[in-house]
């Protein structure tokens, strides 16, 4: 399998009045091809952040530092460094090649508009093209139609609308629709693309399961449940097709009966589709019910990478024991991880995890460990297996 | 259909609202049929003067020929008063409206981008607000000129400030909601990031701030008249009727009511004017305010 994503040193510090925090430390993480990669970790590790940094939507005062995200965006051609393009590259890539659910949908929905109005939003956004040319096909289909009254009528102004599509379609870039579009009665002549989207976005909302989805295409976000809400998103996620879904804890906020029908959703549109998706969690069970493989962060950095089905039966890192044991079990008592998360500001030097490792060795004070393969795919940050496999970086 | 249904409920909840409406439409009513309700007389050249009546610096009770009255000067007050309502609204719509469009790009630059930007542009509206309106718009008629045009410059120089700042904070609550990240991470451009998801989030307290406002900046500007920094004497403006009153307010000894009508007609009409729009600002406040429609 091909990588689709390939983020190499990654860095990203926040300047803040108390200090500089560094909230991702030279990250490394491939992402293959239509796999399920899903990234555990307490609060504030930074699993987001990676998520964000791959969109580039890190605001001031964050910064990302250093590194690249190389993304595949077609089989056999170049990847690109997304971290190196301009701003106007990286937006027609949001969304239509990369895209994310975010984890609260009741406020990742805009309030004022409907359903309908915000998927079909994405769509007018990134698939112009496609819109116009169905637009075309409409209107060559209506002017055909019968020589009844109403089209003789009609015609004329179906011709002129004709013609501007047209114009559209072999210079997407010309400035025709976007003078009409300012022009209050000439903006009617837009009206078809609007029609087309909003089509487009009724069929995208009967793909994510929502019933009687042309009436809650017409509905605002406070009329849905959160179940629903959490469906329109994943619909405006998917409307454009992307090859790389990022999942940002999309059932935190859900139920247990929804939360597992959207992870069913999501299973399925993303293997019709054939994308990859980078699903956050911080729920193990979730995590093992939908990922091929696992990376495990701790403040800011990465302590390991496995196969899913790998990691739970032989978790290697000290802080991937803890955390699997910290998981409460019927009949037990849970083991909580003794200490503190490290205060941001004020990073422990060498491995992050050292002061509240159970197996911390001299070295671990010093040096931070380097990710190396312990067994095929088993990837690992500590110091207590360096010596068993060579050093091979990941 | 259904918000049309919810506006005409809201209203119905609030009868003060209603009343706002019927001062501000009859206002409305009055300004448009300003030529029939009080024709300007034959060989009158320009409507915006009020026609006078010989010169004699002794105001006239209502009489038959002159509905209200006269003012000193012979300044026919029904004249004065139907049709100063044209310059009321042309004072409060322009000024608002440049007002509003100034306050909300300058306010929503500051805002969303914040950083210097944002530093640059509130450190001017300190340097604005550190001054009180009525003062600031008096110095700048005056540097100016008085005239009714540089009355309205002054009063939107002295104004924008409070819109642009008013505007940048509810922008900076609702920049970061959810559903701006998404919106930028569906690869959204700034400038459609600010007018579909933020604006139509953020501008309904200043909608309803500018409503108030519109009676407002009447009586700034009738203050400004007043104190004779509006318009040529003559022209149709309440505040300048108010201000050839100003000897009259209180009649000879033994009868201070004389000349009331000089200083009450006008000074009602500013009155009904300014609580017309602040009922209206009220009600606008209960339709548009999506909070409120929530429920």
């Amino acid at each position: 399998m091909n990588e689709l994503l390939i983020i190499r040193n990654l860095t990203v510090k926040f300047y803040t009045y108390d200090g500089v925090v560094q909230a991702l430390d030279n990250l490394d993480l491939d992402i293959k091809q239509e796999e399920t990669f899903g990234l555990v970790g307490e609060t504030g590790c930074g699993k987001t952040l990676t998520a964000l940094s791959i969109l580039r939507l890190i605001s001031p005062p964050g910064r990302i530092e250093s590194g690249s995200i190389c993304f595949n965006i077609d089989d056999g051609d170049e990847p690109i460094d997304l971290l190196a393009i301009g701003e106007e590259e990286i937006r027609a890539i949001r969304g239509s090649k990369i895209s994310m659910i975010f984890q609260e949908p009741s406020s990742a929905l805009n309030p004022v508009y409907t359903i309908g109005d915000q998927v079909s939003e994405v769509i007018l956004l990134h698939r112009r093209q496609e819109l116009v040319n169905k637009a075309i096909e409409t209107i060559t289909a209506l002017l055909a139609g019968r020589n009844s009254l109403v089209n003789i009528l009609a015609n004329p102004m179906r011709l002129a609308e004709r013609s501007l599509y047209q114009k559209i379609a072999q210079n997407p870039h010309s400035l025709w629709p976007r003078i009409v579009g300012r022009i209050p009665i000439m903006r009617r002549l837009l009206q078809r693309l609007k029609d087309e989207a909003k089509k487009m976005a009724i069929s995208m909302l009967k793909e994510v399961e929502i019933p009687d989805s042309e009436r809650v295409a017409q509905q605002y976000p406070h009329q849905l449940s959160g179940g629903m809400e959490q469906r329109a998103v994943i619909a405006m996620a998917l409307a454009c097709s992307p090859s790389f879904l990022i999942a940002d804890e999309p059932t935190t906020s859900l139920d247990v009966t929804i939360q597992d029908q959207i992870l069913e959703l999501l299973r399925r549109l993303k293997s019709e589709r054939e994308s990859s998706v980078l699903y956050i969690t911080h729920d193990l069970g979730v995590a093992a019910q939908i990922c091929d493989r696992i990376g495990v962060m701790y403040a800011g950095s990465l302590c390991e990478i496995a196969r899913v089905d790998d990691l739970y039966a032989n978790p290697l890192h000290p802080y991937t024991k803890a955390l699997l044991a910290a998981v409460p079990k019927p009949g037990e008592e849970p083991h909580a991880i003794g200490g503190t998360v490290p205060d941001p500001l004020n990073l422990p030097s060498g491995c992050r995890f050292h002061p509240r490792c159970s197996r911390a060795i001299g070295m671990c004070r010093e040096h931070v460990p380097p990710m190396h393969e312990l067994a095929s795919g088993h990837f690992i940050a500590c110091h207590n297996y360096q010596g068993e496999t060579g050093g091979s970086s990941c | 259909m259904t918000s049309l249904r919810f506006m005409l409920y809201q209203l119905r909840r609030n009868p003060l609202s209603i009343i706002g409406i019927v001062i501000i439409l009859t206002f409305i009513i009055i300004a448009i049929f300003a030529p029939i309700i009080a024709p300007p007389p034959e060989g009158h050249i320009d409507p915006y003067m009020i026609p006078r009546d010989g010169y004699s610096p002794i105001p006239k009770p209502p009489n038959e020929e002159h509905l209200f009255g006269t003012t000193e000067g012979q300044y026919d007050i029904f004249y004065g008063v139907i049709w100063g309502t044209r310059s009321a609204f042309r004072v409060g719509l322009i000024v608002i409206g440049v007002v509003l469009v100034v306050g909300i790009v300058l306010g929503s630059l500051a805002g969303y981008f914040g950083g210097i930007i944002d530093e640059i542009i509130m450190r001017i509206t300190d340097i604005f607000l550190a001054f009180p309106i009525l003062i600031l718009a008096m110095a700048i008629t005056v540097a100016l000129g008085p005239s009714p045009d540089n009355v309205i410059i002054a009063l939107i120089i002295a104004s924008w400030p409070s819109y642009a700042r008013l505007i940048r904070g509810d922008i900076l609550a609702v920049r970061e909601e959810d559903y701006v990240e998404a919106a930028r991470g569906m690869g959204g451009s700034h400038l459609r990031i600010i007018t579909r998801h933020i604006l139509p989030n953020s501008i309904y307290p200043t909608l309803v701030m500018a409503s108030l406002d519109i009676g407002a900046v009447v009586l700034y500007a009738a203050a400004l008249s007043f104190l004779g920094l509006g318009a040529q004497p003559g022209y149709v403006d309440w505040g300048q009727m108010i201000s050839f009153s100003r000897n009259w307010i209180v009649g000879p000894p033994g009868n201070p009511l004389a000349y009331w009508y000089t200083v009450t007609i006008p000074g009602l009409f500013i009155l009904l004017f300014v609580l017309g729009w602040n009922l209206l600002g009220d009600a606008f406040r209960d339709i548009l305010d999506p909070r409120l429609s929530r429920k």
